[in-house]
């Protein structure tokens, strides 16, 4: 059950053989089987769950229900949840119950959808393991020892244990593409603007963008199809209309060209590129066409994405003053003792460093060395890709330069950062991009990245579900969870 | 004094939309605390500004009235600093980039001199909340209704040199805002606040002095009270050989005196950058001018037409285009009734501004329509009534609502016109006052106001005055 | 990036760093900041900033109100609350 595309679940709930409640009650099983060991919830939701699977029954019973009515899935604790924790994985909001629901997690509902649960993630989504969680970290189920990557670690985990159809996650610099590759599932950023970030609680706003993780390109269409559209609550949220992501899954990607930047390959382990190279071939059997490219600036991208997150980051997280919501220092001396303590007690160390940069490179003397450098950089590195686009059709890299590492083994930030070296780009660029499992290294999954021009997701899930339609890297299922058989 | 007076002022005008600048919640005065804050206004997580188009017209209306240049491209950014009543602990406003350019204004200043106040620019930002602390002992509390009203920023240029110029610009802005309705001027609910910075420099010198920051102002007379007591702070300090301190103060009104608010001073990197959750403001010509058409006569022309074409007082003429609503009235009531400018303005400044002050109303409590005014002026002009008893009618118009001339029917308010009735009135008064027809006749003419008085109690003040004395004359000669 | 500029921005940000961490987060700092530097190794003098990674403008919304959802519920997150007022330890202005 818990291997199931979307559109078979689909077909099993309207042909009656499972009822919506049966199917939700059925991660939520495996769920509270699992998640003591994987740990990618926060928050299993039960009652919830049950209540909304009640409602999609019955939906499906009068026929009123669309592809995704009582379809479970999960949702990165990062989008407001009306009366239901929304700790952003940090102690900050470890006691937080929003009164309003963020935009995406309502368009779902609209589709009746169910939710299973709020899934874990990086503090505030600033980390690329999982380990910056005040919640613990995640274990990653192809090995516990490895992390899953984040900040979205735990929707992916939650998809790649079978312990959600399909997850929301957020992506800033990677943080859905990056776990997805660790993880061995398909993650989709769509263009910035495309899902309201309306209740998505910021990290860094010009460059935060929800997107959907799940097994295939095609239930990240489907999904995404829902999830996307213009929210009036968002001025930054697009206004044009959302094609239909699946009617153009199946076209033809003959003589549709492939690009390779040469600076995605040029420091690359020899064994992923070896693999991502054979799986290259893959789309020359569809008849898609590759040619090297050049996107001169790359390696200028994680410096100015390190300046332009942090910048923003430290304006958007100074509202956590104990004051509002949140948690609040007991018995401040005064209001500036008051902040200070409550934000030395609910922030986490990644945070509080990033927030410091932020601050420094905002500060007087300094801003235009770096804040401003940095949009300049920014433009530099958009401008690439827009030429880029001028001669193909999408850009294919490997999405990570390594696979999913082990747990503790980067200590030092900017190692870290530098995992993100292939996807903070995009985010830069505002463009959407796919990642998708390419094969394995060592047992641990690879991923492939797609990148497609602004507002093109429909090109980036056609060509990765062409792909998918002759590879089976997205069917494997990693040994460390049980795929024991329930109904 | 040796020095030279240097005073900019920053003037907050809250703006008059339904709504406010970022979030959706009403701008209401008054409402019960934290009643119109919503969870944009108490910056809860995920929460996203979207921006007020009344916000963004009202700044171009006042951009076009002053003749400044309005920027067709201009950009929100966030002013970043820890404050109670701040909740997403930055505020939203200009920078770089505000909505309204630089601009002149010509105010007449109190040596009657005419002077350029040069306008540096005008932007568009949010109001903070309010921190009260009576009530409490060791706690403030914080009320969140006022977060969020969109404000414009005005600031001046250096260019004003005394309290007294200071106050006449404010008050010229003020009566412009107000005017060109994007600002109600309600003073003391804050609608409409001075920040002066005021420095002093060796008189004739270029080189500006340090200054200080007044804030919050929010009395004409309080802004010259304040001023000049900075003023004096400072020459003290500079005649001692001190150094005056860069800093804001607050004006104690109770006390009179500017004090250091060192609160505020602690963290003044306020580190400004472009707000990612806004997008630039693109304000095409096409808009600009649109809005250029649909805007009425601006106050000044206005004003100077009262003067020099409808020969009212300065004063009086100020008075009347003080708001567009009562300039409106009152050119409304002029062509209705075909009436003297000036009848019309004594009355509505004398009679009808003074009913309102009396009763503790405001300008939009008048129910008196245009056409009920016009009427009742009339009935003077055409001596169906005097001035005195149009008085009276006015009070029940002003009371109960009702039509002039119904007035003047039901309670037989007619001016006494008919020759032969006053006559006999008069015969009678005269009869039986022999001793002061006496008077009369050895030359004291003034105690002809007793007759005129008699005649008046009797007839309840509806007789014809010009054609009782008239009357009078014949038959006491 | 020295000690004080640390402090300084710690300040500014109302974040504490305890005195024994203070060398470790100076160090990660001056690490990130070395980092972030390699931007200076090209021109950007004519490049203008890019703030959004679209070329858009701010739409307007129009100017109604509506009524929040109630202050009990907005303020059931709140740990110190009086009269419908958010209390803050005494600010001294
Ligand atoms: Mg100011
Ligand atoms: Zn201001």
């Amino acid at each position: 059950m818990h291997t199931k595309s979307i559109k078979e679940l689909h077909k099993l709930l309207t042909d009656k053989k499972i009822s919506a409640v049966e199917l939700a009650q059925h991660f939520i099983d495996r769920a509270l089987k699992h998640n003591p060991s994987l740990n990618c919830y926060i928050n299993i939701l039960s009652d919830e769950a049950k209540q909304q699977a009640k409602i999609a029954d019955d939906k499906i019973f009068k026929k009123e229900g669309s592809l995704l009515t009582g379809i479970p899935f999960a949702l990165k604790d990062i989008f407001c949840t009306s009366d239901m924790l929304t700790t952003c994985g940090s102690k900050m909001l470890s006691d937080f119950i929003p009164p309003y629901d963020a935009t995406a997690y309502k368009n779902l509902k609209s589709s009746d959808m169910v939710l299973l649960g709020k899934t874990n993630m990086d503090e505030f989504a600033m980390g690329s393991s999982n380990e910056n969680s005040f919640f613990g970290c995640v274990q990653n189920p192809w090995d516990l020892d490895c992390v899953p990557g984040g900040s979205s670690g735990g929707s992916a985990v939650a998809v790649a244990g079978g312990l959600s159809p399909v997850a929301i996650g957020t992506d800033t610099g990677g943080s859905i593409r990056q776990p997805a590759s660790f993880c061995g599932i398909t993650g989709i950023k769509p263009t910035y603007g495309r899902v309201s970030r309306y209740g998505m609680i910021a990290f860094a706003s010009s460059l935060d963008q929800g997107g959907v993780m799940a097994k295939s390109a095609e239930d990240c269409a489907y999904v995404l199809q829902s999830l996307s559209g213009y929210d009036k609550k968002d001025s930054t949220s697009m206004p044009e209309d959302v094609p239909s992501y699946t009617e153009s899954l199946n076209n033809s990607i003959k003589g549709k060209k492939i690009g390779l930047p040469t600076e995605y390959f040029a420091n690359l382990d020899d064994d992923l590129k070896q693999i991502i190279t054979t799986q290259i071939k893959e789309f020359e059997k569809l008849g898609a066409i590759i040619v090297d490219i050049s996107l001169p600036h790359t390696d200028l991208s994680v410096p100015a994405y390190y300046v332009i997150s942090s910048a923003e980051c430290s304006s958007n997280l100074a509202r956590y003053d104990g004051v509002r919501y949140g948690y609040s220092a007991k018995n401040p001396k005064n209001l500036e003792d008051l902040y200070l303590k409550t934000r030395t007690e609910g922030f986490g160390d990644e945070v509080k460093r990033r927030i410091l940069i932020g601050t420094y490179t905002l500060s007087a003397g300094y801003y235009d060395a770096y804040y401003i450098k940095a949009q300049k950089i920014r433009h530099l590195i958009a401008d690439d890709f827009n030429q880029a686009f001028a001669q193909v059709d999408i850009l294919l890299t490997p999405t990570t330069p390594t696979t999913a590492f082990k747990k503790g083994d980067k200590q030092n930030p900017l190692e870290m950062y530098l995992s993100d070296i292939y996807t903070v780009a995009v985010n830069l660029s505002g463009l959407p991009a796919i990642s998708i499992p390419a094969g394995f290294h060592q047992k641990m999954p690879v991923g492939m990245q797609l990148i497609s021009p602004a507002f093109c997701e429909h090109r980036l899930l056609n060509f990765a579900h062409m792909y998918q339609a002759q590879t089976d890297h997205h069917l494997q299922t990693p040994s460390q969870v049980p795929q024991e058989k329930i109904l | 004094m040796k020095y030279d007076v240097v005073i900019g002022l920053e003037i907050h005008a809250q703006l008059n939309t339904e709504s406010k600048i970022f979030s959706l919640s009403p701008t209401r005065f008054g409402a019960d605390v934290n009643t119109q804050a919503n969870e944009v206004d108490l910056a809860m997580p995920g929460v996203l500004p979207v921006l007020n188009e009344q916000a963004v017209i009202k700044a171009i209306k006042f951009g076009i009235a002053t003749d400044c240049k309005i920027n067709n491209r201009s950009i929100f950014e966030r002013k970043n600093y820890f404050y109670p009543d701040l909740p997403k602990a930055y505020q939203i406003s200009q920078f770089e980039y505000p909505i309204v350019g630089a601009g002149i204004l010509e105010i007449t200043n109190e040596k009657n001199e005419l002077k350029n106040i040069g306008i540096t620019r005008a932007h568009l930002e949010e109001d903070a909340g309010k921190s009260l602390h009576e009530n409490f002992t060791k706690h403030s509390g914080i009320d969140l209704n006022r977060a969020g009203t969109p404000l414009l920023e005005i600031v001046s240029d250096p260019d004003l040199s005394s309290a007294k110029e200071a106050v006449i610009y404010a008050k010229k802005i003020h009566a412009l805002v107000v005017y060109i309705e994007i600002c109600d001027g309600n003073m003391q609910e804050g609608s409409f606040r001075c920040d002066a910075n005021v420095s002093l420099k060796p008189r004739g010198t270029k080189e500006l002095g340090i200054r200080s920051e007044i804030k919050n102002i929010n009395s004409f007379k309080f802004l010259e009270k304040a001023i000049n007591y900075e003023i004096n702070r400072q020459e003290n300090i500079l005649d001692d050989g001190g150094r005056v301190v860069q800093e804001t103060r607050l004006y104690d009104a109770d006390k009179n005196e500017t004090r250091s608010m060192r609160s505020k001073e602690e963290s003044n990197d306020y580190r400004y950058f472009p707000d990612p959750d806004l997008l630039p403001v693109i304000i095409d010509n096409k808009l600009i001018q649109n809005i250029k058409d649909k805007m009425p006569e601006s106050p000044y022309n206005r004003l100077k037409r009262f003067i020099d074409d409808l020969d009212l007082k300065e004063e009086d003429a100020n008075l009347l285009c003080s708001d567009i609503k009562i300039a409106d009235y009152f050119e409304n009531i002029i062509k209705i009734g075909n009436l003297k400018p000036k009848l019309v303005a004594n009355w509505i400044i004398v009679e009808l501004m003074g009913i309102i002050n009396k009763n503790n109303k405001k300008w939009q409590d008048n129910k008196i329509n245009e056409q009920d005014f016009a009427t009742l002026l009339q009935r003077i002009t055409d001596n169906t009534i005097s001035g005195k008893i149009a008085k009276q009618v006015f009070a029940v118009m002003w009371d109960k609502g009702d039509k002039p001339d119904n007035i003047i029917k039901k309670e037989g308010l007619q001016q006494l016109d008919n020759d032969d009735e006053i006559k006999s009135i008069i015969t009678d008064i005269i009869n039986k006052n022999p001793a002061q027809v006496q008077q009369y006749k050895d030359g004291k003419h003034k105690i002809i106001g007793f007759f005129v008085g008699q005649i008046m109690q009797q007839t309840k003040g509806k007789a014809n005055p010009a054609k009782v004395q008239e009357i009078l004359k014949q038959q006491l000669s | 990036m020295n000690i004080d500029d640390v402090r300084l921005s710690a300040d500014l940000s109302k974040i504490t760093i305890d005195d024994k961490k203070i060398d470790s987060y100076l160090t990660d700092m001056q690490d990130i900041l070395k980092f972030i530097e390699q931007m200076n190794a090209i021109d950007t003098d004519n490049i203008t900033p890019m703030a959004h990674p679209f070329d858009l403008s701010q739409r307007l919304r129009e100017d109604k109100a509506v009524a929040q959802i109630d202050r009990q519920i907005l303020q059931s997150n709140a740990k110190n609350i009086e009269n419908g007022l958010f209390l803050v330890p005494k600010v001294i202005e």
